[in-house]
Formats: structure tokens, sequence, C-alpha cells
């Protein structure tokens, strides 16, 4: 029963996360997408909505992978569902 | 080469060494060449030389890497390291429309380019968070293997394998088109032969070895692609600037093409020059209202003109220019017709030049909130049909490890990131040139590059001095996006090895992704259709040997295909992204995320995304409309839901997919217990573990 108690747990964290960095996500994507006309101040030479566009979200979605894979590699070893070493 | 290392980690360190010598050796051949170039290599030779050495090492890696086994072919073994499988990624990702389509885009589009741009990266977050971990855990061969085992029978199954093949058929198509197109560049071959010298090259690495194959030429493919991208860009910034980081100061330059677009649009020249093709195409489109007595009545006109001359006496020089103009009449009215057509289109060349950093121009403010709209729903199609390419999630099979897979994603969209970021940039520093040194110059004073590029294909590139002023404006010009690309190292004044350089990029970057893009239709027809649905029973050699026979009849038949030249290649790549994205995402994540999920909702929901996308797609995209309804391609277009262009149409397909699926699951037995136990097991990497 704990077993499958901790399971549940790891799933619902893994669901949160989820959750965050999509909310993360769409605030980059479409929040700023949509107020584009109103975000055009100046950003190290570029207007801030097409800096966006063309760089600012790009590395924000790395980070947003990168985080994710580094968070639940941590998650697996915390529960014990890591795979061995092959 | 790739089968002695017997641990993965000797396997890693084996692979970074073939891989390094091979770029170095790459670069070696590159600067011989311009060396030889130097000398007094002709220039035809170089562009054979790249493309025989080019196909030669993707065919060589091909049959190094040659195999019979199941899990070699469909899989690569299930070995390809985290690093090695986002290169690999990146070059089946990225196609000739990324390579040289975005840049244009880019620059013909400013602002509004951005949404390939974003929708064709962001797309992997859903790639990493819903999707690669879990498949990677389930571990099988193809996308519909997945939806077979997850909504069990054969109908989910044969649904998938539909949809797998339309989108990944569309797709391949394009490119191709694209092998065939650049190939014709490199060496000056045939449009036809240069697609069959193309698909040599495709079917030889494919062909032989299967996904593993295909995966190590892939990561060779893309690091010739990445050379070829950043040398000319990095060349211009330099010269431009004077720094070699084109990505990070390109901002500076954007501002001086903003200040500079204000002039233009201020200038009266310009005006002049738009005032004339805004005359040209209202005559047009009044002339194009009754062809038949716009016909008769100028003929007549003229005719008057000139017996009115000669009747008047009038000096020799007058009756010669009514003669002149009335030899320059259109022959007949078809010819006058095309004409006026051609008039009447001249009309986007009267338009006011395009504010490249402003988000949605428009002209009112409704006119903005359309193109806004517009915008967020191509960026949301193209994400989610990122993360519903067959051939792209098949990838994440290949990893070792579910961990690996999720580092996996991260390389991918490194790797993309690089050439992603990177055209932007370019675009504008292209832009930058042009307003600068082209606009405003003597046309007896244009860049030698101008001049080339108008003789080698004027539909790149032309200039005629509407005006008559002997001095080149903006609104001259009329330029292609694929030039942008393939133009810039003669712009930065690079030698033509470089420009050979980026051709073969583009080849790498088409070839690549119509390798995978073909394998993965042979294997949806060989594993899924007939192992798993119709012969069970049959052995793991006969279905290799199958998919390989199918890859060649696949490959002939897009080759037939692209060699028609079919109309409105960029609609159908982005086709392929709205038909994936309503039809394998709803179905894919629910899978996993939804255990009550059925499998007759999940065939519903999966046809229900795909019709209603393909239904909104025929019904207003006019060369569409007139392949299946046979309406006139200039006839206005009706029936446009919430001012949603056709190329998006996958907005309504996605949600509609969710919808179908979540109403019938719930009016549907549940997945029997097995079902979800397969998919808890697919949720946690190692279960045996816990």
């Amino acid at each position: 029963m704990e077993a499958s108690e901790k399971r549940k747990e790891y799933w619902k964290k893994n669901l949160t996360i989820t959750a965050i960095l999509m909310v993360i996500w769409f605030v980059i994507t479409y929040v700023i997408g949509y107020y584009a006309r109103d975000l055009s101040f100046n950003f190290f030479g570029w207007p801030f909505a097409f800096y966006m566009g063309a760089q600012g979200s790009l590395i924000l979605y790395i980070v947003i992978i990168w985080f994710y894979a580094r968070y639940m590699n941590n998650l697996d070893i915390e529960y014990g569902v890591q795979e061995g070493e092959e | 080469m790739f089968q002695e290392a017997k641990s993965q980690s000797a396997f890693v360190s084996q692979l970074k060494k073939v891989y390094t010598f091979y770029t170095g050796g790459f670069i070696v051949f590159v600067i011989l060449l311009g060396i030889a170039e130097a000398m007094g290599m002709p220039r035809v030779w170089i562009g054979y030389l790249f493309l025989a050495m080019t196909i030669l090492l993707y065919a060589g890696i091909g049959i190094m890497s040659r195999t019979n086994i199941a899990d070699e072919y469909y899989v690569a073994g299930r070995r390809v390291p985290a690093l090695f499988n986002g290169m690999a990624t990146g070059a089946d990702w990225m196609s000739a429309a990324s390579f040289i389509g975005m840049a244009g885009g880019l620059y013909l589009g400013g602002y509004s380019g951005l949404a390939f741009i974003m929708g064709w990266t962001g797309g992997y977050c859903l790639v990493a968070l819903f999707l690669a971990p879990y498949l990677r855990k389930f571990g099988q061969f193809t996308i519909p293997d997945f939806l077979g085992a997850r909504y069990g029978g054969h109908l989910p199954r044969f649904v998938g394998i539909l949809i797998a093949i339309l989108c990944s058929f569309t797709y391949v198509v394009a490119q191709i088109y694209g092998v065939g197109l650049i190939t014709t560049r490199l060496t000056g071959v045939e449009f036809t032969l240069g697609i069959f010298l193309g698909l040599g090259g495709i079917l030889v690495c494919s062909f032989l070895g299967g996904m593993k194959a295909v995966t190590w030429t892939q990561v060779a493919q893309y690091i010739i692609l990445i050379i070829a991208y950043m040398i000319p860009v990095v060349w211009l910034s330099v010269k431009q600037t004077g720094v070699p980081i084109p990505q990070a100061v390109y901002g500076y330059q954007l501002q001086k093409v903003t200040a500079k677009e204000q002039l233009l649009i201020d200038d009266p020249k310009e005006k002049e020059v738009r005032g004339i093709f805004a005359s040209r195409a209202a005559t047009g489109a009044e002339s194009l209202k009754d062809p038949a007595k716009s016909y008769a009545d100028g003929k007549a006109k003229l005719d008057a003109d000139l017996a009115k001359a000669k009747a008047d006496n009038a000096p020799e020089a007058d009756v010669k220019k009514a003669e002149a103009a009335l030899a320059a009449y259109p022959k007949d009215q078809a010819a006058a017709t095309a004409q006026w057509t051609k008039d009447r289109a001249a009309a986007g060349r009267a338009a006011l030049p395009l504010r490249h950093a402003e988000a949605f121009p428009g002209k009112d403010d409704k006119a903005r909130d359309i193109a806004r709209k517009n915008f967020l729903a191509l960026t949301l199609c193209l994400m989610v049909g990122t993360a519903a390419l067959p051939h792209i999630l098949m990838r994440y099979y290949t990893t070792p490890s579910v961990k690996e897979a999720r580092a996996s994603v991260t390389w991918s969209l490194f790797f993309i990131f690089l050439l992603y970021f990177t055209a932007p940039s370019l675009a504008v520093l292209v832009k930058y040139t042009i307003y600068h040194d082209v606009v405003g110059t003597a046309f007896s004073a244009l860049p030698a590059w101008v001049k080339n590029w108008q003789a080698v294909d004027p539909s790149l590139l032309s200039i005629v001095d509407v005006n008559k002023d002997g001095i080149v404006q903006l609104a001259e010009i009329a330029i292609g996006g694929d030039i942008v690309v393939l133009a810039t190292p003669e712009i930065a004044g690079l030698p033509y090895v470089i420009s050979g350089l980026v051709a073969a990029g583009g080849l790498a970057a088409a070839l690549s992704t119509a390798d995978g893009l073909l394998l993965t239709i042979a294997n949806a027809l060989s594993h899924d259709l007939y192992y798993m649905m119709i012969d069970p029973n049959a052995t793991t050699q006969r279905r290799v040997t199958l998919s390989k026979i199918l890859l060649l009849v696949v490959a002939v038949l897009a080759a037939l295909v692209a060699a028609q030249k079919p109309a409105d290649i960029l609609f159908l790549v982005s086709a392929a992204f709205s038909l994936a994205a309503a039809g394998f995402f709803p179905a894919l994540t629910l899978g996993i995320f939804w255990k009550r999920a059925t499998g007759i909702a999940a065939s519903l929901g999966m046809l229900a995304g795909v019709g209603i996308t393909f239904y909104y797609m025929a019904t207003t995209q006019p060369w569409l409309r007139e392949m299946f309804f046979g309406t006139p391609r200039s006839a206005p277009v009706t029936g446009i839901w919430w001012d949603i262009q056709p190329i998006s149409a996958g907005l309504f397909g996605i949600p509609l997919g969710f919808i179908v699926i979540v109403l019938v699951s719930l009016v549907t037995p549940a997945p029997s217990k097995e079902v979800q136990d397969m998919v808890e097991d697919v949720r946690y990497p190692n279960l045996k573990a816990a």
C-alpha cells in the first residue's frame, strides 16, 4: 500500500511541475505574444516583443526542458523509480 | 565503425572521436576546394564536387551501418546517446524550409515570420513534458504501435497509420522538391534529374541501414548544415558591425533598418514608384472586368491614334511612336488578360514598405486584431504539430533510457535553436545591406552580386527602373525570399566555395528530413499494417525486407509527385503540421495522462480532428479548393471562421479532437485492467525498483 501511495505522490509531483512549466510556456508565448504591440520598449537595441519572439522565448524554452529533465531525474531517484545502469 | 564498441560509455567516446575527425575532415575539404578555386578551378566543378562528396559520404555511412536486425533497423538498436540523438533530431527536424525558407520569410514578413521561429521551437516543450519520456518507456517501434497498444484493437492503429502517412507524405514531397531545387542550383542539371540524383543519396542510406544508418547520417548532416549556415552570417556580421556574433548585435542593425524604413515611407521618389504600381494595378483590375471590351477598346484607340497622326501629317517621330505603341499591344485577348492579371498583382508592390519590427501591422484596429489572432493561431498549430509529427516522436524511441530521452529533447532543441536564433539576425543583416547598399544607388553602380543574381534567377531578384530616374528605389526591387540565404556568401564577399557549402547545407537539411519521413511511412506500412495487422507471424527478416521495398516504392512515388512541381509547397508543409497536430496530439497525450480514454473514443477523436482540419483547408485554401471542388482559384474565399487562415486549420481540429475523445470515453466502458496497468507502467521510468 505504501508503495502505491508513494507512486501516487510521484505522479502528482510530476503533474504539478508539468503544469507550472506549461504556465510559464504559455505566458512566454501567448501573453507576451498577445501584448506584443504594447511591449515594444527598447531591449538592448531590439523592441522587447521582437526580441522575445526571435530569441528570448527560445532560450526560455530550452531552460524549461532542461529544468524538467533535471527535476524529473532527481524525482526518479527520490522515489526509487530510476533506471539501472545499462 | 558503429558496431564494435561494447559498453555505452566506450560507444559514446568512440562516437565523439569519429565525428570530431569527420568535422575536421570536412573543414579541410572545404579549405582545399577554396584553394583550388583561388588557383582557377571552374565554379561548376566546385558544385559537382560538393554534390558528389556529400552524397558519397551519406551513402558511405549507410553502407557501414547496414543492418537487417529489427531493433537496429527500426530504432537504431536503442543506444543512441542523448547528445547525438539531439543532433540527429535537429537534422531530421530542420528541412529545406528551415534552412533556406525561414530567413527569407523573416525578411519578407518581419515580425510575422517569428510565428515559425517560436512555433517550431516551443513545440519541443510539449514533446519534452507530454510525450518523449513516456513514449521511450513504452519502448516499441512506431507511433501507431503506441496507439494500438494503448487503445487496443486494430481501429486506433489503423487510423494512426492513415494519419502518419497523410502528414508524412505531404511533407516528404516538399522535401524532395527542395532536393531537386538545390541540386539544380548546385550543378546546373535539370530539375527532374536533380530530384532523382538526390533521391539516390536518400535511398542508399535509409534502404541499407534503416533508422540506424539514418541516425548516423543525420548527425553528419547536422554538422554540415550548421557550419554552412553560420559561416556567411558571421562574416556578414563582421563586415557590418565588426562583431562576429550576429545574434548578439543585430538589434542595433534593426534600429538602423527601422529608421531607414521611415525615410523610405516618406521619400517622394518612393511614393512616385508606388504610385505607378498602384495605377497600373487599378488599370489592370478595371480592364479585367470586361476583357473582351477592354481589349477591343484599347486596340481601337491605338488604331485611331495612328490614323489621326497620319491624317494630321504629324512629324515622322509621332507616327513612329503610334506605330510602336500599336505593335507593343498584346496580340490577342488572352495575352492581354495575362498582362492585366500581372498588372493587377502589382498592387502588392504599391504597398508601403513593411516595418520589420512592428508586430501585427494593419491599417486599423480590426486588421491588427486579425493579424494577431492568426499569428497566435499559427504558432499554436506549429507547436502542437511539432509534438505530433511521427518522424520526430519516433526519434525518442532510439535513446537507451527514459533519462536519456529527457536529456535528448534538451539537446534537440539546443541544436535547433542554434540555427533558429541565427535566422532572424540573417534577415536583418541582409535587409540592412539591401536598404543601404542597393536602395539609392545608381543603376550603373549596382554591386556585382545584384547583377549576378538578376541574371541567374530573375524570380529571386529583379530591379527595374520604373520611374526612369536611374536610381534604385526600394519599391523597384522585387525579391524572392530564398535569395536571403543563397546570396549571403556573395553579399558578404566570400569566395564561391562558400556558396557551394551553403547549397550543400541546404541539401543536407532536405535529405535528412526526407530520410526520416520516408522511414516513418515505410515503417507504418511494413511494421504496423503488415506485421501487426495482416501477418503477425512474419519473420523479422521478412518485415525488414518488406520495409526496404516499401521505402523504395514510397520514395519513387514522392519523387514523381514532386517532379510535377505541385503549387504552394510552403502551404503543404504547414498543412502537414496542422493535420498531425489535430490527428495525433489529443490521442497521444490523453492516452498517457487519462486512463479513462477509450479506444473507440480515440479513433473517433483522431478522425474528427483530422476531418475538420482537412475540411477547413479544402474549403478555404484556393489551391485545394480548386483540386477538390473545381472552384476557380480567383474566386473569393468564403466560409472563413473567425478570420482564421487555412494554414492554421489545426486550431479547430485540436480542440475538437480533445472534446470528442473525452465525451465519447465517458459514455463507453472504461479500458481493461491490462491497458490501465500499461498506462501506469509508462508513467514511471522503472516500476520494479519501487
